[in-house]
This record gives structure tokens, sequence and C-alpha cells, in this order.
């Protein structure tokens, strides 16, 4: 790390041993029908093969097996075929029911593939369920709840009983219930601890910090060219010839592995240094012996050279975003956001987000702005609320109508209630949770009740550092790096108050504010010291990278370690 | 202790001792004559079918089940048809095999479980004769029919009928049969007169037994042992003949001097056996016929039937039960009388020591000196096992234990489980429970066995006391046992549901590994739905009670109990079956109930049958979720008027739901429709479908500015929009005059820097040049700069005291612009003094 990880930080445990796990598992899938020749990935297209059997390999999505099932209309054409349709990481009842509704159940074998997680890296694994978000916070349909609770369960029966399970949100209680289920259910075999906490936290609980513009390095290479899987695909101008390569982006790329967390400002800096050190080291070689030759050209030329092209790769790409960014006024982005977050300049913002999407600039990130204001003034007024709607759906067609009863149904953007000022609607908030019975009914949609109380957490948690100060992002003091210091990560505060705390006392107003459903729990209390400084935190709903990265900053500060656990590793749109 | 050894009979080497096991607690009136009898190994329950060939209706033969030690258990008026053979399965069911070859299977309480049929030509031929056998597949049944065909099925639970090949010359029933299991194979043998021949799936084949003198006569009766290893052929002059099943090798043969073929023939080993005999019975005598050529003969008083078991014979007849076995090897070397063995010595030694006599230690010294105290010890244990009095038993114990004492390193494990099986066994063979088992047949049977023996007869308190006694893990122990006696109780029609509920509970509590579920669907299978629900509500697993409760009909409840769980492809379930099952308007009132459950079909709905979500949303009045349906659809419209018409049902259901908001868009939505459709028509340009910016957009890219216009003033666009969109357009066409007459139509309410920019966009500075003046002057500098006029931006900045913009200008000055540079510093430095 760049700034020199302390160096009592416990190692982190071996993640790849799932996808060991996960790819054995496959071939033996596969091995059990002899005559797979080829696998296919899912299209809404026929498949041309001469093959007798198919096999297929999906998520258990209605969608998917209804392009199978539609696309390959086999039965009707006359045409035998065997169909084989693993699902991964576990069948679901409606995508069979699909099957036997169309009359081809008897045709299709299916089997499971129970690939939960996938290891991005030394420190983050992902569950890969980009539908999670949606289909859990906006539709209300918990199907993939149980889910996240197996892959705990698997993290738990390889690396060794946590310590202490914390969490927040409605989704997280729900996972892990369905934790301790299948930890009851199944055998218990006594392990060496190599998780010590585990940390579970909704989406919902913190929609401010993916709607924030990223400006740490990992961050911005995904808000630009999308990494997917850890991987990510540089275009033409990047690779400056005209193919695309895709690169894994993970800490064996030892350029990345520096530059990843630092606030872009830093990154030229660093990666001329680098090129300065490159050059020194490829100046070795004048007024060497052959010898020395000999061994410099077995040892060091390779590293260097490999060193060099990523280098240079990670400068083309650095100059691509800078060129993207800077042309759309990025700067001024960042400032409205800023002003959005301290809550200052109100009126200027909303006619900065107007000009914003009256002249086109991007659907996503006006949406991300009228986002952000919804959330941090607790809901647009009603009249700004309507003009600003009207722009969009002028600028973009009404289908975005849609869109709008979607973010209203989240929570993300809203229109104040007339009349009712911050005080009513959290008394309210609060009666809602003490209710039980009511909250039990409305707990589906609470979504629909809650509102942000952004302000107020902000004041109690000091989200917003004092701007008079000048803030050196060359040396972070805090999270709020990952922002160029004008905001700590609400979702991390709350995960470095709660380690601290070693609970949620002392947090009752905030979780309060965050409409509670709080838990902490001591699973296991002969955990040893060194493991228990590894936390596990699991982000359900996503996570972007930038609160990875402040994460990381924590622990370097702390001496503990981190790994990340995310339903997706992505900033989500709805 | 002499009186030991009174019952052993030397055979050979070997003794074979006669115990009586049980006096037989029946009453028979009639003896065991003229009845078919079947009694299972192991101390199984015996089964009697009296007079099986009475006919006339008035008076039917009576079936009569008994334990072992002649405890009634069941009896009942045989009401089906002649019955032909009686047998046990494995699992202590009663098989009654009818001479129509239909077989009916009874439990060990007498009521019928099911039955099934030995093929249908059967019923024709009539069965002549039939075995019930035991393999490592289960209990099969083979018969012999009237036309003279063996018939087999091996594994009675998963019937499959084999019809062997026919036998050549074979007139009605053979002489004598069997049915031999070995090499993975079930096949017959079977004598013809003097001839022996094997029958299997494809052939028969005639063999000869080696070494059988052909003047030996007819083979009249044979019989295999316990473990189908061993033969015995009985031919008509009273030759024994004793060898391998295989035939290939010779045991002995015996002459017994007998012509009329015994009634029942069986062998009687134990396992290391020394001596292994045939025991041959005649109605009055009992033939103990060693391998040795030995016999011994035991007067019958009375008719009896033999048992053949792994280690011996059982002798049940009216009055008694007794079991003839070998004795074994190990309680030979203690009995037998003036033995010095080891075992023996010990016995002494602590027979001396409880009369404190000095000669204990003698003895002991004897052992010790040939260091054979650990096997002295290890002898008397190992005969303790094998005895059958408790006496006897303790007196070994005692002394084993006492030995014990002199030994430092001998473990006790055998000493201890040997002494809890005894008492375990000792339990068991009580005359009301009737288990006769020894210890060498518990060891073959197994503990697990055992205990579900005792749970089939329903000796639920026992079977818990020995599964606490010998320390069980509960999940295999008390659970299970708990499991059948719940599914039992709940069986019990007098009693209220309650009562039995409340029973249930205390009794079972929350041991681990009973499933309350399963005991539910046991009293629903007997028909007590409202029990069933009661014993369901101390389910814990959520997930458990669903399926029982949809088989129910309690939908509601399995729905409730499904959202609980949390796991959603139980929810989905019960949702498939509700839609099946109900009505639609009830359906959807349940589903309104249960949120969880509601958004998951809709989400099915959404993907597979859009139809029915519109009824959903109907049905809830619900007008916003349904307009939004609308607007959805109309994107799947081709047609334009359909689009439209779909359009307005949105626009009217936004009413409905009162969002003006949404219903004036839509309908903006619909007029911009008619109108690019218009405009299609006429100019084909392409326009439909597209957002209203972009429609204008293309108006204007097109030259079309009327229209563009047009929708400008119908849409009431805010100027700010139309005037960002002229700008760039007229920038992109580089139509410079025009957006210089545009820039004068009246003052722009995007101000006049973005005229600078666009203009600077397409590299035109002398265009820029013309709006830099009418730039406010607060953004003076940057339209300066946008132009690269460094100074004229460095006037405006000096101009404003404005210490950043000057910083600014001065970022872009280089080198070369050293007079400015220092103009700027100097302004700099002067405001900084203020």
């Amino acid at each position: 790390m760049a700034h020199g990880a302390r160096r009592d930080s416990p190692e982190l445990p071996d993640f790849s041993l799932l996808k060991r796990l996960a790819r054995d598992q496959l071939i033996y899938l596969l091995e059990q029908q002899h005559e797979v020749d080829k696998l296919y990935k899912v299209e809404y297209k026929p498949i041309v093969s001469t093959s007798d059997q198919l096999c297929f390999l999906i998520r258990p999505r209605i969608q998917t097996v209804k392009w199978i099932y539609v696309a390959n209309a086999d039965k009707a054409a006359g045409r035998l075929r065997r169909y084989k349709i693993i699902f991964t990481p576990q069948k679901f009842y409606a995508c069979e029911a699909v099957l036997e509704e169309q009359g081809i159940f008897g045709d299709v074998t299916t089997d499971e593939w129970s690939f939960y997680l996938l290891p991005l890296d030394d420190d983050i694994i992902s569950l890969e369920l980009p539908e999670f978000f949606r289909v859990n916070f906006l539709a209300g349909d918990q199907r993939w709840v149980r889910t996240a609770g197996s892959a705990l369960h698997l993290l738990h029966s390889l690396y060794g009983p946590f310590s202490k399970v914390y969490g927040i949100g409605r989704c997280s209680k729900m996972a892990y219930e369905s934790w301790r289920e299948q930890v009851e259910e199944g055998e218990q075999t006594a392990r060496h601890a190599e998780i010590g906490k585990v940390f579970l936290i909704d989406r919902d609980v913190d929609y401010v910090t993916p709607l924030c513009s990223q400006v740490v390095y990992e961050g911005l290479v995904d808000d630009i060219f999308r990494i997917k899987c850890g991987c990510v695909e540089f275009g033409p101008d990047v690779t400056s010839s005209d193919k695309s390569i895709k690169v894994m982006l993970n800490s064996q790329d030892r350029v990345f592995n520096e530059i990843r967390n630092e606030h872009f400002s830093n990154v030229f800096g660093f990666l001329s240094q680098k090129a300065r050190n490159l050059q020194t080291a490829y100046d070795k070689r004048r007024g060497m012996d052959i010898k020395q030759m000999k061994t410099f050209v077995s040892e060091e030329l390779k590293g260097l050279k490999q060193e060099h092209r990523l280098l240079s790769l990670h400068i083309s790409a650095s100059e691509s975003i800078m060129k993207k960014k800077t042309k759309q006024d990025f700067q001024e982005f960042l400032k409205t956001e800023h002003s959005l977050l301290e809550g200052f300049e109100i009126r200027e913002c909303i006619s900065f987000i107007e000009e914003h999407i009256n002249r086109q600039v991007s659907m996503i990130e006006s949406l991300r702005l009228l986002c952000l204001l919804s959330i941090t003034e607790n809901g647009l007024l009603p009249k700004d609320y309507r003009s600003l709607k009207a722009q969009y759906l002028q600028s973009y067609g009404v289908d975005h109508l849609l869109t709008f009863t979607n973010l209203r149904q989240l929570g993300l953007l809203v229109e104040q209630q007339p009349g009712e000022t911050l005080t009513v609607m959290e008394s309210k908030v609060g009666k809602l949770v003490n209710d039980k019975t009511a909250g039990k009914l409305t707990d589906a949609f609470s979504s629909l009740a809650k509102k942000s109380n952004f302000r107020a957490l902000s004041r109690r948690l000091n989200l917003v550092p004092k701007t008079d100060e000048e803030y050196d992002l060359r040396v972070p003091r805090d999270m709020a790096y990952i922002f160029s210091g004008a905001y700590v990560p609400l979702s991390c505060k709350l995960i470095e108050q709660v380690l601290e705390r070693d609970g949620w006392t002392g947090l009752e107003e905030v979780t309060r504010l965050l409409n509670g459903h709080e838990f902490a729990v001591t699973a296991d209390s002969r955990a040893k010291s060194d493991a228990q400084r590894i936390i596990l935190v699991m982000f359900l709903g996503g996570c972007t990278f930038s609160e990875i990265s402040a994460l990381r900053f924590l622990g370097r500060e702390k001496g503990t370690t981190w790994s990340e656990l995310s339903s997706v590793l992505t900033c989500y749109q709805v | 202790m002499a009186f030991i050894t009174a019952n052993w009979n030397p055979l050979g080497e070997a003794f074979y001792r006669k115990t009586e096991l049980y006096e037989m607690c029946w009453n028979l009136k009639d003896g065991l004559g003229d009845s078919l009898v079947a009694a299972a190994p192991y101390g199984g329950p015996i089964a009697l079918l009296r007079e099986p060939h009475r006919r006339s209706p008035s008076s039917r033969p009576q079936l009569e089940m008994y334990s072992a030690s002649g405890v009634s258990v069941a009896s009942f008026v045989w009401k089906s048809g002649p019955v032909v053979h009686l047998g046990w399965t494995v699992s202590d069911e009663l098989l009654c095999v009818q001479e129509d070859g239909s077989v009916l299977i009874y439990d060990l309480f007498g009521s019928f479980k099911r039955h099934f049929n030995m093929g249908l030509e059967v019923v024709q031929s009539q069965v002549l004769e039939a075995k019930v056998f035991h393999s490592p597949y289960g209990t099969g049944i083979a018969i012999v029919t009237g036309s003279s065909r063996f018939t087999l099925a091996t594994n009675i639970d998963d019937l499959k009928l084999r019809r062997l090949p026919e036998v050549p010359g074979l007139q009605g029933k053979p002489s004598s049969w069997v049915v031999l299991s070995q090499d993975r194979q079930t096949k017959v043998l079977l004598s013809i007169g003097p001839e022996l021949f094997i029958l299997d799936n494809t052939a028969c084949t005639a063999v000869v037994p080696l070494g059988l003198s052909p003047q030996a006569g007819s083979i009249i009766q044979m019989c295999v042992s316990f473990s189908y290893k061993y033969l015995a052929l009985f031919t008509d002059t009273g030759h024994l003949w004793t060898g391998s099943s295989h035939l290939q090798d010779k045991l002995s043969e015996v002459d017994t001097k007998k012509s009329t073929p015994p009634k029942q023939m069986v062998w009687c080993r134990r396992p290391r056996s020394q001596q292994p005999s045939v025991v041959l019975m005649w109605d009055r005598l009992l033939l103990v016929a060693g391998i040795c050529q030995d016999t011994i003969q035991f007067p019958v008083e009375d008719q009896c039937v033999l048992v053949g078991e792994l280690d011996g014979v059982r002798i049940i007849s009216s009055t008694n039960q007794e079991l003839l076995q070998e004795v074994p090897m190990v309680c030979q070397d203690i009995f037998k009388i003036a033995s010095m063995a080891p075992g023996a010595l010990l016995l002494e030694a602590h027979r001396e020591y409880e009369k404190s006599s000095q000669k204990a230690d003698e003895y002991l010294r004897e052992i010790k000196e040939q260091s054979m105290l650990g096997e002295a010890v290890r002898q008397c244990v190992e005969a303790a096992g094998h005895e059958y009095d408790s006496n006897t038993q303790k007196s070994l114990l005692r002394a084993a234990s006492f030995g014990k004492c002199f030994l430092t390193d001998f473990s006790p494990d055998l000493f201890v489980s040997t002494c809890r099986e005894l008492r375990v066994l000792n339990a068991v063979r009580e005359s009301d429970v009737g288990l006769p088992l020894t210890h060498t047949q518990f060891k073959q049977l197994t503990l697990q066995v055992l205990i579900d023996r005792l749970v089939y007869r329903q000796f639920y308190p026992l079977a818990i006391e020995i599964c606490r006694y010998l320390k069980i893990p509960d999940f295999q122990g008390v659970s299970r046992v708990l499991k059948h006696w719940a599914s039992c109780k709940v069986q019990q029609k007098d009693l209220s549901d309650d009562a039995i509920a409340r029973a249930v509970c205390v009794k079972v509590g929350d041991s681990p590994g009973v499933s309350y579920s399963h005991i539910a669907a046991k009293a629903y299978d007997c028909g007590r739905t409202e029990l069933a629900i009661k014993l369901l509500d101390f389910e814990a697993r959520s997930g458990e009670q669903v399926p029982l409760l949809l088989k129910m009909k309690r939908s509601q409840l399995a729905l409730s109990k499904a959202v609980e769980s949390g796991d959603t492809d139980l929810v989905y379930t019960v949702v498939t079956y509700l839609k099946n099952e109900m009505n639609r308007g009830d359906f959807f009132m349940t589903l309104r109930n249960q949120p969880v459950a509601l958004s998951l079909y809709r989400q099915f709905c959404k993907l597979q049958e859009q139809d029915t979500l519109k009824d959903l949303y109907n049905q809830d009045d619900d007008h916003q979720e349904l307009a939004n349906y609308y607007v959805t659809a109309s994107y799947r419209e081709k047609r334009l008027d359909s689009r439209l018409s779909v359009l307005q049902s949105a626009v009217d259901e936004y009413n409905k739901a009162k969002n003006e908001f949404s219903a004036k868009a839509t309908e903006e939505e619909m007029r911009l429709l008619r109108f690019q459709r218009k405009l299609d028509d006429e100019k084909g340009a392409g326009l439909l479908g597209l957002s209203l910016q972009a429609t204008m957009e293309a108006l204007l890219a097109s030259g079309l500015n009327k229209q563009a216009e047009q929708l400008y003033r119908d849409f009431r666009v805010p100027d700010k929009r139309y005037w960002w969109l002229k700008l760039k357009s007229l920038a992109e066409k580089e139509e410079w005059e025009e957006l210089e007459k545009f820039s004068k139509s009246k003052k722009s309410p995007i101000g006049y820097l973005a005229f600078v920019e666009v203009c600077m966009k397409s590299n035109n500075k002398s265009e820029a040049k013309k709006y830099v003046s009418k730039v406010t002057p607060e953004q003076k500098v940057k339209a300066h700069l946008a132009i690269s006029d460094l100074e004229g931006a460095a006037e405006a900045a000096i101009e404003r005291k404005n210490e950043s913009e000057m910083g600014a200008v001065l970022s872009r000055c280089s080198s070369s612009d050293r007079l400015l540079i220092d103009r700027l510093n100097r302004a700099r430095t002067s405001l900084a003094k203020k």
C-alpha cells in the first residue's frame, strides 16, 4: 500500500479457495453429463449447434429461462434435443414453474451449481448479483436474501466461526437470520477462526455515498470504463491501437495497486514518479558486465517490461479520464455536489441541475444529482419537483415517468409533503419503528415511508468536515479524502463507530434516524486475537469502490484488515 | 456347579445343550397339530393358523399371533382364501401366501397393510408350496405352482417377479426343494427322486452332490443352513448327506436308519462351530446328527416346531420353548468337568474367596504363574455373554471382576459393555417382552434393530430406557423412539385432540430430530386434521409446516407460514398452489394481505402474465400502478393508434389516481406523438418516438425552424432550454449570421458566455469575439480566456479586483507574456495590501 500498512495488520484468509471449490463443483456437474460439448452464454437468440444436447449455465431468472425456451423452440420445429440447465447459485421454484407451464419441464434436466462467491481480489468477494438491489429494495422480493445467508454460511464453514456480528437494515437482519438457521441445521465443525467480526449493512441505509461522484482512481475507472468482475475493458482511445483490451484490476497489478486508493489529483504525480523509477531501473543495465546483464535479463527485465506496459496503460487511462471529466465542467459538478452535502446555496444547485438537464449533459448524472438533492434536503419542494421532473421528461422522453415512480418508491427522489416539517416526519418514523404490528405490515414498503434524515445524521456523525481549513489530499486525515475532503461516507463512518464502541450503544439517536433494524450479536467469544482484527463487511445491495478505498484507509489507520463482501460492486442506477 | 453340565450331551468332541427359554404363556387347546405355524428367527413372533384347509364358511380358521414367549398379540378370523404358507419378513410383518398366489401382508398387530400377487397364471394353476426366505436383499418369496413352475421374488418391498425356467420331467411339486442365495443370485435347488437340479434365472441344471452313494435312494428332504453355506439332504433310505451348498464338498454321510421322512430338518450351527449338526424331527423323536456321524436322540412328547437360528435351533412346543445349541468353546473350557482352563480356575478361585477360604489364593497363584489371568478374565466375561441363566452370568462376571483386581493394565471396556448388554438382553428376554435373543444374535442384529423391534412392538418405555442406559445419542436413540411413539399416539381414537397434542408436546418437548410436521402428517393421514394443525404449531421450522398445511387445504395459514420462513421458494410454491385452487378474486384478496407474497407474484406476472398484473392492480384500485402499467404497455404497441389508445387509458388512470402531473405529461406525450406522426407523414422526418428535446433538435437540424418554434410554444418549453438548443444547432450548422440575429432577437436567458463557447467549439474566433462584450461582468474573464484573449482577461480581472480570477489568468500565461504577468502580479499585491 502506498502509505505503508501497519506492519502488525493480520493476514487475510485465502479467499481463492472459494474459486477452486466452485470450479471443482462445476467440473463435476459437467462431467456427470459426458456428452456436454459446449457451454453457451445465454442470449436471446437460437443456438446453432448440431449437438443433441445443450447445456445452459444461468442465473435463476425467469427472463433467462424464457429466453432459452422461446429462442429454442425445438419442440415446435419437431426436433428433439436434450436440455440441461444448470442454475447458479440455486434453483428457484419460479423458474421450474415457468418450464412446467410451457410443458417442457420433462425435456429439461436441471441442476444447481452452488457458486455463491467470486473473490475479485485479496480483500474483495462478490456475489455478482446485480439485480439484488432492484429485486430486494424496489420490488420487495426477498428471494436473494437467503442466498446472501448461504454465502455467509459458506464463509463461516470455510473460515471458521465469527466472533461477533453487527448489522443494520432489514435485509441484513434477514440475511443474518437465514445464516443462523443454516448454521443450526448444518453440522457443527470446530475450526480455526480466520475472520473475526462481520458487519452487515443494507444499501438503503446509505444512499448518499453511492450518489456522489467518485474521485478515487479505482472509482473513476469504474465510472468511466465499468469494472466487471474485477476486469475492465480499455477501449482504443486508451490502448492507442485499434483494439480494446481486457485488463484484470487487482492487487496483482503492481501499478494499479499503488494508485487504486489515491485521490485522482495525486495519481499523475505517482505515475510520473513511477515512470522515473522505471527508467532508472532500465538504466541500470548500462555499464553492466555480461554476467550482471544475464541476471538482469533473467530476473528483472520481465517484471520491468510488464510494469512498463501496465504503467503506460494506466497513464493513458488517466488521460482519458481527464479528458472526459474536464469536458463537462467536472469541477462545477463537484462543487454542486459538495454544496448539496453541506446544504449551502441550494437554489444555485437547483439551477445548475436544471441547466444540466436542459443541456442534456448526461442522463444518469442528472438523475444522480436530483436524487442527492432530494435525499440531502429531505425531498424536493413540490414546485421544484414538478418543474425538474417536467424538464427531465422533455429532455429524455416521457418513459422516464416510470423511472421517477421507481425512484419515489425507493425514497431516492421524493416530493416534500406540504406542511410537513422535519420534526413531524421524524416522530412519524419513530412511531413506525416502535409500533411493531404496523411495522410488520408496512415493512415491505418501508422505503416508501422512510425519509432520509441526512442533515441530522451528518451533524451527529460529523460527516461533512469543516471547510475553512485546506484539505491536503496527499496526506489524508480521514476517510473524507475519497470525496476530496468534503464528505465522510456514511456507511463507512457507521462501521467505524460501531466497531469502536463494540456495539450500537451511544448511537441510539443515529439508528433511530436510520429507521432502526440494527443488531449486534456475539456469536462465538473464543476467537483468537489476531483473527479478531479481520473484519468482513457485507454490503447488501452493492457498494462503490470509494467505500472500499475508505475502508482500506480505515484499516491502515487502525491496523485492522478488512475484506468486503458485496452483492455486486458497482454504483447502481434504477 | 456340576449341575450346569447336567443338560450337556456329547456329540463328537463337542457338547450340545438344550436350555429352556420359556414356559409358553399361550393356552393351546389342540397343541400345534394341524396348523400352519410360522416363527421368525431372532426371537421373532409366532403366527398360527389353525386348520388352514377348513373351508366351510360357517367355521373359518383363526389366525393368531404371539410373541416368542407365547403372549397373544393379535387374533382374528381368517376371511380370505385358503392359505398355503405363512412367513415373517425381516421387519416383523406377516406374509400369508394364498392358494391363488396373492400374498397378504399384516403387521405385528394383525392389521392389514397391503397385498400383492405372485403372477396372473398362478390364479389358474394354484400355489402348491411356498417358501419365505431372507437374503441380503430383504425378504423373498418362492412358490411352486400346480403347473410345476417356480416363481421368485427376492424382495417383497421392491417386487420383481421372476418366473424360472421349466424343469424337465417335473410333474406336480418336486419331492423336496430349497431356496439358495449365493453369489448374489437366488436359485432353487430341487430334487425329483434321486436326481438333484439347480434352477436359476436361465436354466435348469442337473447336479450330483459329491460322494452321495448311488444306493442312497431318492432325496425326500433337504435344508440349508442359516447362512446358505451348508446343505443337508435326506433320502428315503435314511441317509443324511451333509456338505457345502455348492455341492463341491462333502462333510459327512450318516445313516439314521429311519425311512420315514422327518417332519422338519434344520441345521444347527454356531459361528466358529466345532461340530455342526443337523436336527431332524419325527413325531416322537428329535435327532441331532453331527457331522462326526455321532447322534444324540431326544424323545419328543408333543408336536413341535423347529426354528433355525444363527447359533442354534429353537424348539417350540405347545407347553414350552427350548434352545438347542452347541455349547460354546469358552463355556466348555470353563464348565467342563475337571477343566484346568484359566477361566475355570478363576471361577473356582472366586468361589473359594467368597467362602473366605485361602484356597482362593492358591488358585489365583496358579493362574498367575502361567500369566494367564488376563485370559481368565476374558474367558469369564465371554462365557457370561453366552449363558442364559442370570445367576450363572452373575457368578461369571463376579469372578471376572475379582480377577480384574489383580491386573494393572486390563482394559475394562469388554467387561463394561458385556455387563450393559447382558442387562439389556435379560430385560428383553423377560416373558412379557418375549425376545429370546442370545448374545451372538444380538451382536448380529445390532442394537439399532433391537430398538426398532421394541418400537414395533410398542414397548416404548423399555426402548427409551435402553437408549438412555446405553447412552445412545438422542438423535438415533430416544428421539427416534419418541417419533414412533408420537406417530402411534396420534392414532388413538379414544383421546381428544387437545389431550393428544398436550401429551405429545410434554413427552417430545424439543428433542432433537423429532419433527412435529412428521407427526402431524401421521395425524392427518388418520383423518385428524385439527390435531395435525395443533401439532404443527409446535414445529419450529415454518418451512416444514407448509407442505402439510397445503395438503390439508389450509392455504391461508400455509401462506403466512411460508412468508414467516423467509424462503421465497416456499412462498412461491404456496402462491402457485393458491392460484390453481382459488378463484381469482379470492386469490387476489389473499395476496393482498401478504405483501411479500404479493410482490413476489407481481415480479412473476411482470415477466410472464402481463394481463394478470393488470387485473391485480384493478382489484386493488391501484390507479397509479395501473397507469404505469399502461405506459409500459404502450411501448409494446407497434401501431400508433393502439399506442395512443393505451396511453389514453394511462391518462385516465392517472387522473383517477389524482396524479395530475403524470396525466399531463402523458397527454403531452400523446400530443407529441401525433405531431411527430404528422411531420413524419409530411416530410418523412423520422421523428416518431423521440423525446421532445430530441424532436426539436432534429427539426432545427433539418431546418424546420417553424415547426420547432411551434413545439416550443405548444409545449411551453422553457426559454433557456430552447435557447440552448437553438444555439447549439446554429453553431453546428455554422450559420453565424442566423446566430447573430438570434442573439439579438431578445436578451439571452442563458447569458452570452454560452455563445462564445459554441463559437469557439467550431474554432470561429472572430464570431466569438462578437459576443464577448455582451457577457455579464462576472463571466467576462472566462469569456476572454475562452477566446484566448489574455490581455482582455487580465484587464477584466483587474477591473473586477478579483484575486482568484487573476490567478486563473496567470495560470494560462506562458513565459512570453512577461509584461502581462508583471501587471497582474502588481495588481494582486496592491489588492492584498488593501
